[in-house]
């Protein structure tokens, strides 16, 4: 018991330390896919510690909600982070909320930071919470077909099951229907954090900004806690497709410490992978218009759609 | 009275020789040339104010005759805005700087007077300013419109400027923009200075443009001093010129799509650009060629050294180029954004008579050194590069085409550079008149007119911009896209701030 929520403990922890190091990661390859030198993978450590220690600037218009919500929105998205089987499956807390649950986390945690974003009043941040609502709008019930397919296939919507049964043995073998929900999930994934080409995180075109402009009036501690939530949330979704989709080397409830040890190294090399992967996937294209996005989303609708109905055509697709 | 054909008169041959001879007009044949600029039989190169009155230059489109008139006043004098919309911004700037007031002008609020001078019109009557009014823009009606106020203060690190967007949902409905931030009363400055510290002032009005900027201003003077300059001086600046389009364009065509988030053209772009301005710093002694073109002549030659740096540079560009503009041609991912967005009118373009990269990528096929051409120029073959789509992909392929053509130009001159002075004394003896000088900057045609005293000092000097005639086609430009869209647009003009806040 006392092991089962010190491993729990440990994955917290690390998918909080790892976070904003996949985030220098995928800043440092970009950087270098564009001959630059670019700023140390750490980066990302020094600017949540200099924002914590930078006083806040609160616009006179900001009621509670504003103050609140950068924590409202870390706390939702460090409890679904701690619920996705990073190393290991069937952590103790896996057991207490299913996938739905993970897209409900993130889902009022955007909730929160749309209402913050207008909160003040500017023009920036109601012109980045009607975006982000917007692609919401469309991503959310992609993401939701896509669980759909997976619980099909796994016969659960418990994600610690869903690994273990589509990682065997016996293995579920390849699936179109799991092919499908890959491209959906990673389409899902590259919109809800803010990724080229629906966003670009690296912006200073307040015009263009998505997440950016809605969080463009938060300074200090307060912009740390979003920054923070922001890069594990990526971290949450590089984990989510490694542990459905490549699930090879995740420990299972009950193995010993060889196996755990064997699971975070695997671990840590799949988000290397996908840190890299996405990097070099931005660095080749353009962001899309703002309303091409709905269509791109759209793509990812659909493929969940048409994985959940071949299902139920043949459960064998 | 002399009709409007025989008030345009000079061959841009003679324009930069001597001072440019005036029509003094009345009210009603200012107001005729007015009427002229909206039928389109004539466009306004620039409309600016002195000590003695109003003036403006017109151009016979199409050709190479230019024409100065000047309507001396001292209060006011005919609107031209009420006819020609192209010219009112320049009115307000008039009126905010002289206190002439343009009558009937349609449009009178403060352009440059941002209501924060000690006094107003302070080139004119110098008038103790009260407390600072508000601005009121213009008035937008309809169903479920809002505004999103831009600027001036920007999230990035850009010149400042105001943008007041009246948008439904994302789509514009209208941009208004509000510039005069960088105000620094250069026309105060020159009043009263020596040649040489107007040169100076000339080269400091626009960092980009500089090159053009001391040029055009070099021209003026000379030509109100009646000055023949040594010819390897007219090659080292075009030599100057060519380099400062050559390190703008690859800039600006790297910058414009890394607003679509294609940060990879920007990285290389940036990188040559680099090194154009690395060779700039090398042969010239300053990386924007700051200061070096001076009126008489150029203080820097060109060595040996020199020709070999700048000859390295341009076979380097040429080798890297082409793969950058395949990268661009074959990404359609940037495609999608650039192609058809913010497309302008070849009509405005034409009326507005938008010069540079502007005006060529919508039909307006007018380029000063091939059609008001002037040594070096006059001796080297030159296409200009035309389009008629006016979208933001036009423009960048303008740009992408007037690269190889700077190159050339850059390897023409070098090879050619005569021997010779490269600077001549300035004579003493002060003819008197307005002198024009106009040369083909990055952006456009840089204007500058230059009177001068009868102790050699500047008596009124003015620097025209060619973003006069852009930012107001940018605010058309926009309509109808959608707001995420500005910065590509707003990029693909590139319109200068700093040279129209003067």
């Amino acid at each position: 018991m006392i092991a089962a929520f010190a491993i729990q403990g440990i994955q917290m922890l690390l998918v909080l330390a790892l976070a904003p190091g996949l985030v220098g990661l995928v800043r440092k390859v970009k950087a270098r896919a564009m001959r630059r030198r670019g700023a140390s993978v750490l980066q990302p450590y020094r600017d949540l510690r200099r924002l914590m220690r930078k006083e806040v600037v609160l616009a006179d218009t900001a009621s509670w909600l504003f103050t609140a919500t950068p924590f409202l929105v870390f706390a939702a998205t460090w409890v679904a982070a701690s619920l996705v089987p990073t190393f290991a499956t069937g952590l103790q807390f896996s057991w207490t909320a299913d996938l739905i649950a993970i897209v409900a986390l993130l889902g009022s945690g955007r909730f929160f930071l749309a209402l913050a974003g207008m909160d003040v009043g500017t023009s920036f941040g109601g012109l980045g919470a009607s975006r982000e609502v917007m692609f919401a709008s469309m991503a959310e019930p992609a993401m939701l077909l896509t669980v759909f397919a997976l619980s099909l296939v796994a016969g659960s919507t418990q994600l610690s099951t869903v690994v273990e049964v589509l990682h065997g043995p016996p293995g579920v073998g390849l699936r179109v229907s799991l092919g499908m929900a890959l491209v959906a999930l990673i389409i899902v994934a590259i919109v809800e954090n803010g990724r080229i080409p629906a966003d670009n995180p690296a912006t200073h075109l307040e015009l263009t900004m998505v997440h950016e402009a809605m969080v463009l009036e938060y300074s200090g501690r307060h912009l740390a806690m979003i920054e923070l939530a922001g890069a594990m949330k990526l971290l949450l979704y590089v984990s989510l497709i490694a542990c459905l989709f490549v699930p090879w080397g995740i420990a299972r409830a009950g193995d010993g410490p060889g196996a755990l040890v064997i699971g975070v190294a695997t671990y840590l090399a799949k988000i290397a992978v996908g840190g890299v992967a996405l990097a070099l996937f931005e660095a080749s294209i353009a962001k899309m218009r703002v309303f091409r996005v709905p269509d791109y989303l759209g793509i990812a609708l659909m493929l969940g759609l048409l994985g959940t109905l071949l299902l139920f055509v043949s459960g064998t697709l | 009275m002399e009709t409007l054909s025989q008030q345009i008169d000079v061959a841009a041959a003679d324009l930069r020789r001597a001072p440019m001879p005036e029509h003094r007009v009345d009210a009603a044949r200012w107001t005729a040339a007015a009427v002229a600029l909206a039928e389109g039989r004539a466009e306004l190169l620039g409309l600016w104010a002195s000590r003695r009155g109003v003036h403006m230059v017109l151009r016979a489109p199409g050709t190479g005759w230019l024409g100065l008139l000047t309507h001396e006043t001292g209060d006011v004098f005919p609107s031209v805005g009420r006819h020609h919309a192209p010219a009112q911004r320049m009115e307000r700037a008039i009126h905010d700087l002289y206190g002439l007031v343009p009558e009937g002008a349609p449009d009178l609020r403060p352009w440059l007077d941002h209501g924060r001078w000690p006094v107003h019109h302070p080139l004119g009557a110098q008038d103790p300013a009260g407390a600072a009014q508000p601005y009121p823009f213009l008035p937008v009606e309809g169903e479920s419109l809002h505004q999103v106020p831009v600027g001036p203060v920007h999230a990035g690190i850009i010149e400042p400027g105001h943008f007041r967007f009246t948008a439904q949902g994302e789509t514009v409905v209208r941009l208004e923009e509000r510039l005069g931030y960088t105000h620094k009363g250069v026309g105060r400055l020159m009043r009263g200075a020596t040649i040489a510290r107007g040169a100076k002032l000339a080269g400091r009005v626009c960092g980009d443009s500089t090159v053009a900027y001391s040029w055009a201003f070099a021209q003026a003077a000379e030509a109100a001093l009646g000055l023949a300059v040594p010819e390897r001086a007219l090659w080292l600046r075009a030599l100057m010129a060519e380099l400062e389009r050559l390190a703008n364009h690859l800039g600006d065509i790297g910058a414009i799509c890394n607003d679509a988030a294609f940060a990879m053209m920007h990285a290389h772009c940036g990188a040559l650009r680099e090194r154009v301005l690395r060779a700039a710093d090398a042969v010239f002694g300053h990386r924007l060629m700051r200061d070096v073109i001076l009126p008489g002549g150029v203080t820097r030659d060109l060595d040996a050294d020199g020709v070999q740096i700048v000859s390295a540079l341009a076979e380097d560009i040429r080798a890297r180029f082409p793969a950058l503009v395949r990268l661009y041609d074959r990404s359609a991912s940037v495609q999608d954004r650039t192609v058809g967005t913010g497309r302008l009118d070849p009509a405005l373009a034409a009326r507005f008579a938008a010069g540079g990269v502007v005006g060529r990528a919508s039909g307006r096929d007018f380029d000063v050194r091939r059609d008001l051409s002037h040594a070096p120029y006059d001796r080297m073959p030159l296409a200009v590069p035309c389009r008629n789509d006016g979208d933001v992909n036009a423009r960048i392929w303008v740009r992408i085409d007037e690269v190889p053509q700077s190159l050339a130009l850059i390897g023409r001159l070098v090879s050619d550079l005569p021997e010779g002075p490269i600077a001549v004394p300035l004579p003493s003896v002060v003819p008197g008149g307005v002198g024009i000088g106009l040369v083909e900057g990055f952006r456009g045609d840089v204007l500058a007119a230059v009177e001068l005293a009868p102790d050699g000092t500047i008596a009124d000097g003015h620097l025209r911009d060619p973003s006069w005639m852009q930012w107001p086609l940018l605010e058309a430009v926009i309509e109808g896209n959608i707001i995420a869209d500005f910065p590509l647009c707003n990029k693909s003009f590139n319109c200068a701030y700093s040279g129209v806040d003067l």
